[in-house]
């Protein structure tokens, strides 16, 4: 295990081809990893990185291609066989039990002790000392439930750790962080990197990648597009490689004049679904023509924010006054009655119905009134005519109207839900994550959309996590952390490390 | 009234209710596991009327009650490889499956009998076993230390089936498939091979009581569990899928339904009204799961079949 130096080539993959019903995901794809770098895979969306490292992980199967791990052909049919290999995956989604404690989820798997015996004694003490190695905290008999997802995060990596991977996948880690701990993070990788292990890095935030690559290759479509370092690229020419076509980065934003207050937020107090202060006095305005960003790592109260003000959820206390008329606990449809239109972050729970067509996603709003229904029964033509309209005019990709909308790609649905809202010609827009895991050119294109809206005198409240996105597109930026208002500044004063601080909770002096 | 709080008549009634407790607990502890891995299985009671039958016509042909107890844990192990394949193999919809099983269990084992044996003969009873010393004890002896061995088995599984599932490699690989297989997978834990198991050995004990209460009534006859095998399944939720409270809840309802039969025997109550309270156990359970349980601590991926890469 030893005998490879820092450099050695430690992975092989080579002519990976993965086909699944009507899509080619991998097309002769090559991909090699060294000893001690960060090789990054770079893609859109279904660009077919996380096919890739499944493949590698043994969860599918190519049709063509070869694995060689340290110079010997392999055959990973398993996650076990991976795991003997020592290759560690985190994924996306953590694969933590939440009803676990660390020191459980760590051993899981392991066969610490005989099959009849658990003795999770040494498995902690292993913990404490890798904890200390890596600077990585972890507290070894926590519930996973009990933890923060930074914390999560840290666990996943203790994971692969303990098991002395020698090459780790990460696919998307950081997308759940705030910036510090992205910070600490990448200090953790580089520790290991340091010891002479190979990393796979999967991510699409572009300066992250520019940040911790060693080598970086580009996939599009199933197929690998560019090969580059860090040093011979730039952010924009990375995103060229990934969409194929020049990308505007940061959205064009003119002057607009700002206009009358539209949505108003005043001591607003709301309750979490388990009951706990989720929104805690909260104040904030927003006026014809601007942008208020809210930034903050989800589940700091965003969520249950945006349902206040659009009625889907009870508040317990303040007020939400739109157009300067109070509609505090008001019902969702008299919220909208009211002029107010809500893209909801869970885009395919809250924004629309899977195996609904295109159509009927697009009326969802309208289909109770002229000219879309008359007196109960739906009126085809006048459907066909405004959906087509619709689809054009807010570029959804769809083969027919007709398409069950679950088909779609995740940035045309979200296309589609912002072409039903705004359908209604809102003056108060509310957008939560209007872009994640949206792919470039889409984002690119709603962030265009909400420029437009701006420019409409429109008053938009953009709640995101993606800092890029707060500080692009918002005229006045407010950070939110366990439900209340740290900070509200002109974009001209935020920064990301001032945001990363704000939204980690650590307060500022009142100036 | 009087009569039931004399002594002798609550030593026996707490005696007959450990006794009545005994099919409830093993087959309640079989289904904690096989649920803690994910799996739900409606079938228990046909798997209990297969386990008595079996037991039931072993012992009346071999009369020797050991061969039939065993003849019911083997029958509740084939029973647990079919559930196993119908469920994890094919993945087919659990909730139905085990609805299917149940009512093969109830027309199989019934057709068995008419054909095999035809009318009720009976067969030895499963015999006390007194515990040396311990039975000598003045009222507790006869409680808890003058049982059928089964008995003993029975509640010497609880803390068992809790260290089998808290303390041991092999339960921490069941409560992790039942949380998050994905994440049991990724790390090499085969959720297949884990639920196999778990679903086996808790048939197996589904089986074993079946074998239990027909050696203990000494008879078989169609539909003998009557509903054991649901009230099982109920305690399991009752139990929140520990079994020790899995334990309480089985001790709560043999309680019940002995005082209910006490009081029919003593004439305390009669008639209709004797119908009426001998529903109350049932009733009491169902009150009892409305307030208890509020799902706290149930499996997450109870029901949920795993397919990997999906």
């Amino acid at each position: 295990m030893a005998d490879l130096k820092p450099g050695d080539v430690m992975l092989e993959m080579k002519g990976i081809t993965k086909r699944f019903p009507g899509v080619l995901a991998n097309d002769r794809v090559d991909f090699d990893v060294r000893s001690g770098e960060v090789h990054t895979l770079l893609g859109e969306n279904g660009a077919g990185k996380s096919t890739l490292m499944k493949i590698l992980y043994g969860l599918y199967k190519p049709e063509e291609g070869t694995i060689e791990f340290r110079g010997e052909p392999v055959d990973i049919s398993s996650p076990s066989d991976a795991i003997d290999y020592g290759i560690g995956m985190i994924h996306q989604h953590f694969m933590l039990v939440p009803t676990l404690t660390v020191a459980e989820n760590v051993a899981l798997g392991l066969g610490t002790g005989s099959r009849f015996t658990q003795d999770l004694g040494p498995v902690k003490d292993r913990i404490r000392e890798l904890s200390e190695a890596y600077r990585l905290h972890v507290e070894p008999d926590a519930y996973i439930w009990q933890l923060a997802v930074g914390e999560r995060q840290r666990v996943e990596i203790m994971k692969a750790i303990y098991r002395d991977v020698s090459l780790l996948v990460l696919d998307e880690p950081t997308a759940v962080l705030t910036p510090a701990e992205v910070d600490d993070l990448f200090v953790t990788l580089r520790e290991m990197t340091g010891s002479g292990r190979g990393l796979v890095f999967i991510s699409h935030k572009l300066h992250e990648v520019m940040d911790l690559s060693d080598r970086i290759t580009v996939l599009r479509s199933g197929r690998v597009t560019g090969y580059t370092v860090p040093a011979e690229t730039s952010r924009e020419n990375l995103a060229q490689m990934m969409v194929g076509r020049e990308v505007l980065l940061a959205p064009n934003r003119t002057r607009v004049e700002v206009g009358a207050e539209r949505l108003s937020i005043q001591g607003l107090n709301v309750e979490s679904d388990r009951g706990t202060p989720a929104v805690t006095d909260f104040d904030l305005s927003v006026r014809g023509g601007e942008v208020v960003g809210v930034a903050g790592v989800s589940g700091n109260g965003q969520r249950e924010l945006a349902e206040a003000i659009t009625g889907l959820r009870h508040v317990e206390s303040g007020n939400v006054l739109i157009n300067n008329t109070d509609t505090t606990n008001w019902t969702p449809k008299e919220v909208r009655g009211a002029g107010v239109s809500y893209v909801p972050e869970e885009r395919m729970r809250d924004g629309a119905i899977g195996a609904f067509t295109v159509a009927e996603n697009l009326i969802l709003l309208n289909h109770d009134a002229p000219p879309i229904s008359n007196r109960g029964i739906l009126q085809f033509r006048a459907i066909d005519t405004a959906c087509s309209d619709l689809v054009s005019r807010f570029a959804v990709k769809t083969p027919t109207l007709e398409t069950p909308t679950s088909s779609l790609s995740g940035g045309n649905i979200q296309k589609l839900i912002i072409a039903r809202e705004l359908s209604s010609e809102p003056t108060v827009l509310i957008a939560s994550q209007p872009t994640r895991g949206v792919d470039i050119g889409a984002a690119e294109y709603i962030h265009s959309v909400l420029m437009e809206q701006r420019a409409d005198d429109v008053a938009i409240l953009l709640i995101s996590e993606d800092l890029d996105e707060v500080m692009g597109l918002s005229d006045r930026i407010a950070v939110m952390y366990e439900g209340e208002l740290m900070a509200l500044m002109d974009r001209e004063d935020a920064t990301v490390e001032r945001l990363g601080l704000l939204m980690a909770g650590v307060a500022e002096e009142k100036v | 009234m009087s009569e039931f709080f004399t002594i002798s008549v609550l030593v026996a009634t707490v005696a007959s209710g450990i006794r009545l407790a005994t099919p409830f607990l093993l087959a309640a502890l079989g289904e904690t596991l096989g649920q803690r891995s994910g799996v739900l299985n409606l079938g228990v009671e046909g798997v209990m009327l297969l386990g008595a039958f079996g037991a039931y016509y072993t012992t009346l042909e071999t009369e020797n009650t050991l061969a039939g107890i065993l003849v019911g844990v083997g029958i509740g192990i084939v029973m647990g490889v079919l559930y196993g394949v119908v469920t994890l193999a094919f993945k087919a919809e659990q909730g139905i499956s085990g609805i299917g099983i149940f009512i093969f269990g109830l027309g199989f084992s019934d057709l068995l009998f008419q054909s095999q044996v035809g009318t009720p003969l009976p067969i030895d009873r499963l015999s006390e076993l007194e515990i040396p010393v311990l039975s000598e004890i003045k009222w507790v002896g006869e409680m808890f230390f003058q049982q059928h061995a089964l008995v003993y088995v029975a509640f010497l599984l609880v803390p068992t089936m809790w260290y089998l599932i808290n303390r041991t490699t092999f339960g921490l690989n069941v409560r992790a498939v039942g949380e998050t297989p994905e994440a049991a997978d990724s790390l090499g834990v085969s959720v297949d091979r884990t639920r196999y198991a778990a679903i086996i050995i808790g048939n197996a004990l589904a089986g074993l009581a079946g074998a239990a209460l027909a050696l203990e009534l000494g008879i078989f006859q169609q539909n003998l569990t009557n509903g054991h095998g649901f009230i099982a399944i109920a305690l399991v939720y009752f139990g929140a899928w520990r079994p020790s409270r899995v334990m309480a809840g089985a001790l709560f309802f043999g309680m019940v339904s002995a005082t209910v039969l006490q009081w029919k025997t003593l004439g305390i109550v009669q008639g209709t009204t004797a119908s009426v309270v001998a529903m109350s156990p049932a009733v009491l359970t169902i009150v009892v799961l409305v307030f208890v349980s509020r799902r706290i601590g149930a499996p997450s991926a109870l029901t949920r079949p795993f397919d990997r890469g999906r």
